[in-house]
């Protein structure tokens, strides 16, 4: 379907595909077997200019909007959902100094996230604290002009990778829910370590990791707007990052879709290609109805978002990553039945796909908690309605 | 220059489609209608027509005395007095060309002191050899050696000049092309005569050896061609064969030496050269690291033959460019190629597909090499390739 | 530093397709791209820019079409580009082609260096850049895999020439030609800002009339070479395949090989 993007927007489309024909595909099995980090392949990301498309004009920024973002998610996905993860987080690392920051911090944090020559990481998740966010245990005490840090981090992208980090700690434990706050950490700062790399099931070349912080100590001015706003500002980035999510499922599930429709029509059973049986047109027509679908609500959502003309978007925000994860679960396992056997062996791209769609369930969020969000935001609806 | 479709002849079949390269051409209301700003005049179309409903016009072409051009000739390429094999090939098919058209054949050889090889020449089917020996001449030179053929052409007009699709041959002719002027053609792979016009017809690979194209050059001498390494028959060494050595005096100046060669570095990674083996073996992606080349050098080494790579090993840094076969690479047209580990993509398909015997060795039964492969093996090429080694060296002892 | 890079608008011969029926080119839909050794020649080029400032001119002759072969170069970090495009111009083989291309170059006035990629993968003739050269009578020397030594001042330039046992280093003065093999460095993929920069740069057509040009030299007048025939060649057939164990496998294909006396 032609989504009337502009010239522009067909631009960075053209450049990321580039990027994920002559150096993403030729990469991604090995980058995956072995779980290495991309490094070579964001250079090239970065030198096609496509950081500074969710950083501001002042800040060596081109773009900003939602809409291009999730294009250039989008077609990184199709071809390694892992690279596309570690360009994204590093704008989900950005958004709170991006939404909330001080011109200061502004203009020292975001030109080289732009350039690419730094990578920022965004860190919220605890051993005890996931879709419970307000059971957040690292803490930031005051002392002079620093605040010190304590507690760990687990889970997060691009750690060990990143130079810049946004950080949510509790600054005010008895406030609860306001008692948190957004600290910018850079790497090699003293008392902030990492610690283990996790293993994991897909997006394998993507960095997971912990971070250690033994008290850390920070200079008063890396606190994010003010004491209080952590929980506020995490909203505001995670309703401003999730349509990227929803971008990258739906690139995963189109990626997946288009190795299904290629196989069928090369793979010759009772004398034909299986795309001619039924059967398998209508696998194909079904993956290809909810691909649809999941990318027309992520791009009405960035459009929508980019319009500024929505204040509140945290529902359509959360319909944008949730309904596209799990429709990229759906069609990447059918995607793979499509391959039969050859699907389920590691030297077909296929079951990459699969492992990778998982996790665009569970992270930024889980699909719960998305649907959390969304049956609160119809009840205060209705009620405005009523009222 | 204009090109025309008979409006009587045309059926609007669209077969004239199909030959178009450049998809000049759509058939509107049952009639072909040609696209002159994609239209490159290339007379692909004319032929294909079998209503000949397609015609172009040609302007008069200024004529030169082509009836005082005779003799088939062939650039004879030396390196540090080691005559190259792509110069015995050339006399093989100049010698069969020569006879159609009852003309004689001569080699043309510069270099210093070389004139004592001359003869090895004759002994290779020349009736004649032109030799140019001077100390200006030892390392090759486009800017000289060009000139002393030039001065041979207006000299003993030949109407043929062939050379080899080396690196020498195809940084010289173009130039020489241009100087004489004549035309050119490029890597032909097949040489004929037509006897009734007494041209020389050039057949070659185009789009990557997607199509074939046969050429002529009918109103320029000497008509040229450089001619693809391995393709051409040499004859049989015969020592008793006579010839006449011819010495020409080229008066040259340190003003022709445009280019100066200040060190020669031998690839040493390679025992034998790609365009001269008879068989390469060749390693891909499938490798999964430089160090596994070893697998292929022992296979080649025992085989006799040359190391190619895939683009993908040499962009990893496991092997130096100079073994690449492909598109971007080097052509090779062995006797038997084995590809292992190789998926055989189309630029690398576009390197090789012309050699006798292919054989595929790759894991994914699904990889396209298997397509264009007189024997594919399925498997593990750990294990296939040492086996086919330990197999060859006991059955070659 | 004064570079002029020529290229060429080719079509993308991975995806050019073979009719089974009629074993023709198949040409709708085929995309057309930068001849790929041209590439090279343009991140050189860039690169000696980036080096030594100067400039960078790309220039095509072509149909209309190539102006986006231009705009892509241009995109890459090239300065300018030319279209030499005109109805005179078709039918044109190689000696034609460096004719015209130097004719435009003789309009350009001053360079130090012309770069043009090895071969095009339409023609693969590797012709046109020792023509181009020959016709401006300057040095050149071809398959170039690195340029060791280039001074403007001094007029010199030192590269390391390609051979098929090895290379050599060889020296010329300027202005010259080189053409490059892919060794030479790694193309840089164009940048959003490039691109937009590209979009909106003007790229002038020369046609026969703007340059100082010679009728009788240009498009099929000036070719002394025509194609009579084009054909496909016999498409390769795939063959026997073996599976199985390994040392069977091989046994297997030994004795084929044997008993088809290709050993």
């Amino acid at each position: 379907m032609d989504y009337l993007f502009t010239e522009e927007q067909e631009m960075i489309k053209e450049l990321a595909a580039k990027i994920v024909k002559d150096k993403i595909i030729p990469a991604r099995e090995e980058l995956d077997r072995k779980g290495e980090f991309p490094k070579e392949i964001l250079k090239s990301i970065a030198a096609a200019d496509l950081f500074r498309i969710f950083i501001p004009e002042e800040y060596g920024g081109m773009s900003s909007k939602c809409l291009d973002l999730c294009i250039v998610v989008e077609e990184l996905s199709k071809g390694c959902a892992g690279v596309a993860v570690s360009y994204a987080a590093s704008s989900l690392g950005s958004f709170p100094i991006i939404l909330y920051g001080s011109e200061e911090q502004k203009k020292k944090y975001l030109p080289p996230i732009a350039s690419g020559e730094k990578l920022a990481a965004f860190a919220i998740t605890e051993p005890n604290s996931g879709s419970d966010a307000s059971a957040t245990e690292t803490t930031a005490r005051l002392d002079g002009n620093e605040y010190i840090l304590n507690g760990t981090k687990v889970f997060i992208t691009n750690g060990g990778e990143a130079d810049i980090y946004t950080v949510v700690v509790m600054t005010n434990k008895e406030k609860g829910a306001r008692g948190a706050s957004i600290f910018i950490v850079e790497k090699g700062t003293p008392g902030f370590s990492f610690g283990k790399e996790e293993d994991k099931m897909g997006i394998r070349c993507s960095a997971t990791r912990e971070l250690i912080f033994d008290n850390c100590r920070v200079p008063k001015e890396n606190i994010i707007c003010k004491e209080g706003m952590g929980f506020v500002i995490a909203m505001a980035t995670f309703a401003h990052s999730r349509p990227g999510i929803g971008a990258q499922a739906v690139g995963i599930a189109a990626g997946a879709l288009n190795e299904a429709i290629k196989y069928a029509a090369e793979r010759k059973q009772f004398g034909q290609p299986i795309i001619s049986l039924q059967a398998i047109q209508h696998k194909l027509a079904d993956m290809a109805m909810q691909v649809e679908a999941a990318r027309a609500l992520v791009y009405a959502t960035a459009r929508m978002l980019d319009s500024g003309k929505q204040k509140n978007f945290s529902k359509e925000s959360a319909m944008a990553k949730a309904f596209p994860s799990d429709v990229a679960m759906r069609v990447t396992i059918e995607a793979l039945q499509v391959f039969g056997g050859y699907g389920y062996m590691r030297d077909y791209p296929m079951e990459k796909y699969v492992r990778d769609a998982k996790i665009t369930q569970i992270y930024e969020g889980t699909n719960e908690v998305q649907r959390n969000i969304i049956g609160l935001e119809l009840i205060k609806e209705s009620k405005r309605k009523k009222g | 220059m204009s090109i025309s479709v008979l409006a009587d002849k045309c059926t609007g079949c669209k077969i004239c489609i199909l030959y178009c390269p450049f998809g000049a051409i759509k058939v509107e209301s049952k009639f072909a209608v040609i696209d002159l700003d994609k239209c490159n005049l290339c007379g692909a179309c004319p032929p294909a027509c079998k209503f000949d409903a397609i015609a172009i016009e040609q302007k008069e072409r200024k004529v030169t005395n082509k009836e005082q051009y005779k003799g088939v000739w062939v650039f004879a390429e030396q390196k540090h007095g080691v005559i190259d094999t792509v110069s015995y090939e050339l006399l093989g098919e100049g010698r069969k060309l020569a006879e159609m058209l009852q003309e004689e054949l001569c080699a043309v050889f510069i270099g210093y002191n070389i004139k004592e090889k001359a003869n090895q020449l004759i002994f290779h089917g020349a009736d004649k050899v032109y030799v140019a020996d001077n100390e200006l001449l030892n390392d090759f030179q486009d800017s000289a050696y060009a000139k002393v053929i030039f001065n041979m052409v207006q000299l003993y007009k030949p109407s043929i000049l062939l050379g080899g699709a080396t690196t020498i041959g195809r940084s010289l002719l173009p130039k020489l092309a241009v100087m004489l002027p004549t035309g050119l053609t490029a890597d032909c792979t097949g040489l004929d005569i037509d006897i009734e016009k007494r041209l020389l017809m050039q057949t070659r690979p185009a789009f990557g050896g997607n199509i074939m194209a046969t050429i002529i050059c009918p109103d320029y001498r000497p008509q040229m061609s450089t001619v693809r390494p391995r393709v051409m028959k040499k004859l049989p060494e015969d020592t008793s064969r006579k010839g006449k050595i011819i010495v020409v005096d080229v008066p040259l100046t340190k003003r022709d030496i445009m280019t100066k060669v200040i060190e020669f570095v031998k690839d040493t990674t390679t025992h034998v050269n790609l365009h001269d083996a008879d068989i390469i073996v060749s390693g891909g992606r499938g490798l999964k690291g430089p160090e596994n080349f070893r697998l292929i050098q022992d296979l080649a080494d025992v085989l006799g033959g040359a190391v190619g790579s895939s683009r993908a090993a040499v962009d990893a840094g496991w092997i130096p460019y100079s073994h690449q076969v492909g598109q971007t690479g080097k052509t090779v047209a062995p006797k038997i190629y084995f590809a292992c580990g190789i998926s055989g993509a189309i630029q690398h398909q576009v390197g090789m597909r012309t050699s006798d015997v292919v054989i595929a060795i790759n894991k994914d039964s699904h990889a396209p090499i298997f397509q264009i492969a007189t024997y594919g093996i399925v498997g593990d090429l750990f294990q296939v390739v040492p086996a086919l080694t330990k197999k060859f060296k006991e059955i070659l002892k | 530093m004064n570079v002029i890079v020529c290229i060429k608008q080719v079509p993308e011969t991975t995806e050019v397709k073979i009719n089974p029926q009629t074993n023709t080119l198949i040409r709708e839909g085929v995309a057309s791209i930068i001849n790929p050794f041209d590439m090279y020649a343009i991140e050189e080029g860039i690169r000696l820019k980036e080096k030594h400032g100067g400039k960078v001119t790309v220039i095509t002759m072509g149909p209309p079409q190539a102006d986006s072969a231009l705009r892509q170069a241009l995109s890459m970090g090239a300065d300018e580009a030319i279209l030499i495009s005109d109805r005179a111009f078709a039918g044109s083989d190689t000696l034609a082609t460096s004719y015209t291309l130097s004719c435009a170059i003789n309009k350009l006035k001053d360079f130090d260096l012309i770069i043009c990629g090895k071969q095009a993968s339409d023609g693969d003739t590797a012709q046109v850049g020792p023509g181009i050269a020959q016709q401006l009578n300057i040095p050149f020397i071809a398959f170039v895999k690195k340029i060791e030594e280039i001074s403007v001042e001094k007029k010199y330039i030192k590269v390391e020439k390609m051979l098929d046992e090895g290379y050599e280093t060889r020296e010329m003065s300027l202005p010259a030609l080189i053409t490059v093999v892919k060794e030479i460095n790694e193309p840089r993929l164009e940048s959003l800002r490039g691109k937009l920069k590209a979009k909106s740069a003007q790229i002038p057509v020369w046609k026969a009339a703007d340059m100082e040009t010679d009728a009788q030299w240009l498009g099929m007048n000036g070719s002394p070479t025509q194609v009579i025939k084009i054909f496909t060649p016999p498409k390769r057939q795939s063959g026997q395949i073996f599976e199985g164990d390994a040392n069977d496998v091989v046994e297997k294909l030994v004795n084929k090989l044997k008993e088809n006396k290709i050993l």
